[in-house]
């Protein structure tokens, strides 16, 4: 670089520039903040629905699957599994139904053997989840 | 090695070369499982060796991180260590509970782990990356101000270069960005937004700053280019990560509730988060040209060099192929994203803590500058396996990924993850293949530090010779 440009001006093009941006990203955090309720569906988050996210979390779902997009990609998305697998009824049915040991040479979500108040819980969340309004209704269709 | 304290980085580097390995193995499972679905089922299920994969991924970064500071704190500071003792506790401290955590993974299901480890009280874990119980995370605090204060003394009492204020700014702007894992709301959107300030924030923000630190240090010491330009260099290059990569955060703001105006605030600040990687490439290969020795570790410097190329690659270029939001639409969870990750994280991260390890560890094994030619011809030769086998990795999984995204979410009838899955299994077998490539490079490259131990060194400073 020439001469022209000294290190005390990248030095202050460093501090000014990330502060500028920094402020900016907070101003927008703000303003998406004021925006959230009439995204993000809060008024349907029941005690049953944080349940339901306890569970997630300390089953590791996100572990093998996507939860909007984020997580891993070894399993289905579940931001719309609620309308994918036919609502609470077909959820808690399919976690239920998954065999102990697995499916031989197949992916296989495993046997938690939750209760019926916890399966209840976790399909609350699910359904929270999917009711969530997305951009664009992400994800592009049912298939998630 | 020019102060005595600066050699407890030793035990950091070998920590995080051992857990590097343990990071291939769960790897290496992870893809099998990907083929033969049932492959260690029920004993551990795809989620739990994701975590070891992931986290033995951080942890030996971090590891990393600190052996960096240990080493080249002192060295540019001109003065010991503030406190030895403390690195040594702290390492130990840490193995000891990353250790722990691991093994809590691996023996009991994570739920118990959970209620072993009070998770009620303050429910942290079951986030992506962020799966540690709640108690690792406090030691992960401690260890991390712990640390900063050693360093930090260190740095404030002697010769302040901005190599060494630029890495305290990461380190710090690290430690502190960790706390928002401790924000777990109930709502969700409100749990995404702020996990990414801790995971993007970490990886496109400050990270960034201990990169181009422990670069800078490393060229300045084998290319001889004046401090003055080189520092200049660091200071543009991390301005632009920084006005690029904060507002960047909005690459993952598209499809999580948040507004739409995400997608044009994330799409143009994130298509300039290549410009610091860019850059970072011309500058490294810059200085090596002009530089005014020839250092004997020819080694450390082909990943210094390797580095700044794959950084651009991983994270510049297979970031940008899939930030814009129209096209995120689409390729947003998909296998594009574990596709940019691997050559990101490897191109960025652990190239870096390659290249201190490289450059440092010969010194502190009691070398003058440099291994043997035959320790560092083998090194070169792990360098271009794990490489070459990274790069691969890469494009299977950018393979997988555009099919899966055609199959399932852009043709005329969409079909369901897993018949896709089962279509595209074949990019699966190859990136399998891959793997196993990158693990005979990680063999060999662990097996440099074994071979001609005894043999002389590369010959010290050959004549200067300064080109174009």
């Amino acid at each position: 670089m020439s001469q022209a440009f000294t290190k005390a001006m990248a030095r202050n093009i460093f501090y000014g520039g990330s502060l500028f941006f920094l402020l900016l990203f907070l101003a927008l955090t703000f303003d998406t903040q004021s925006m959230l309720p009439d995204r993000d569906n809060r008024q349907a988050i029941t005690e049953k629905v944080a349940m339901g996210k306890r569970l997630w979390e300390k089953n590791d779902c996100i572990g093998c699957h996507t939860l909007l997009g984020e997580g891993a990609y070894f399993a289905p998305e579940l931001g719309n599994a609620y309308k994918r697998l036919g609502g609470k009824a077909g959820i808690i049915g399919f976690i239920k139904s998954r065999p102990k040991e697995g499916i031989p040479g197949r992916r296989s979500m495993p046997q938690f053997n939750f209760t019926d108040e916890e399966l209840d819980a976790i399909a609350e969340f699910l359904k929270y989840a999917s009711e969530i309004k997305t951009a664009r209704n992400w994800p592009p269709n049912i298939q998630g | 090695m020019q102060y005595q304290s600066q050699s407890v980085a030793k035990l950091y580097f070998v920590a995080a070369i051992g857990l590097f390995v343990g990071q291939i193995l769960f790897g290496l499972i992870l893809g099998l499982q990907y083929v033969i679905g049932d492959f260690l089922f029920p004993a551990i299920p795809f989620n739990v060796a994701r975590m070891v994969h992931t986290n033995l991924l951080i942890v030996w970064l971090l590891f990393g991180f600190m052996g960096a500071a240990y080493y080249l704190v002192p060295e540019e500071a001109e003065r010991e260590l503030f406190s030895p003792g403390l690195a040594k506790l702290l390492f130990w401290v840490f193995l000891i509970a990353g250790a722990l955590t691991v093994l809590g993974y691996l023996l009991v299901p994570y739920s118990s782990l959970a209620d072993l480890t009070g998770n009620d009280l303050l429910p942290t874990m079951g986030r992506e990356f962020l799966e540690q119980p709640t108690i690792t995370k406090l030691g992960i605090v401690v260890v991390a101000l712990g640390f900063l204060f050693n360093i930090g003394m260190t740095i404030l009492s002697g010769r302040k270069t901005v190599v060494n204020l630029v890495l305290l700014i990461g380190l710090v702007g690290l430690a502190v960005l960790f706390l928002f894992s401790f924000y777990n709301p109930d709502n969700l959107v409100n749990d995404k937004y702020y996990w990414w300030w801790v995971v993007h924030l970490w990886v496109e923000g400050v990270w960034e700053l201990i990169l181009g630190s422990i670069l800078a240090f490393v060229l300045i010491k084998t290319t001889g280019v004046d401090r003055e330009v080189i520092e200049k260099w660091l200071y543009v290059i991390i301005a632009m990560t920084l006005i690029t990569g904060i507002v960047g955060t909005g690459h993952h703001y598209y499809w999580i509730g948040t507004p739409e105006y995400w997608q044009w605030w994330g799409s143009v600040f994130s298509a300039m988060e290549p410009i610091p990687f860019f850059m970072m490439t011309v500058f490294a290969f810059n200085m090596v040209n002009r530089r005014r020795r020839n250092h004997p570790n020819q080694a450390a410097v082909l990943w210094a060099l390797g580095t700044a190329v794959m950084a651009f690659l991983g994270a510049g270029v297979w970031g940008f192929l899939h930030t814009l939001a129209p096209v995120n639409y689409y390729t947003h969870g998909s296998q594009i994203t574990a596709a940019h990750g691997h050559m990101a994280f490897y191109g960025a991260y652990v190239m870096v803590v390659l290249t201190i390890i490289s450059y440092a560890m010969p010194m502190m094994r009691g070398r003058q500058a440099a291994n043997s030619n035959r320790s560092q011809v083998l090194e070169m030769w792990s360098f271009w396996l794990m490489t070459v086998s990274i790069v691969f990795i890469t494009l299977f999984l950018t393979g997988a990924g555009i099919l899966q995204v055609y199959l399932q979410r852009f043709s005329e009838n969409p079909m369901p993850f897993m018949m896709v899955q089962e279509k595209i299994s074949l990019f699966y077998w190859l990136r399998e293949i891959a793997g196993l490539v990158f693990l005979v490079g990680l063999v060999l490259y662990v097996a440099s530090f074994f071979v001609g131990s005894k043999d002389p060194e590369v010959a010290v400073e050959q004549a200067a010779s300064p080109t174009a």
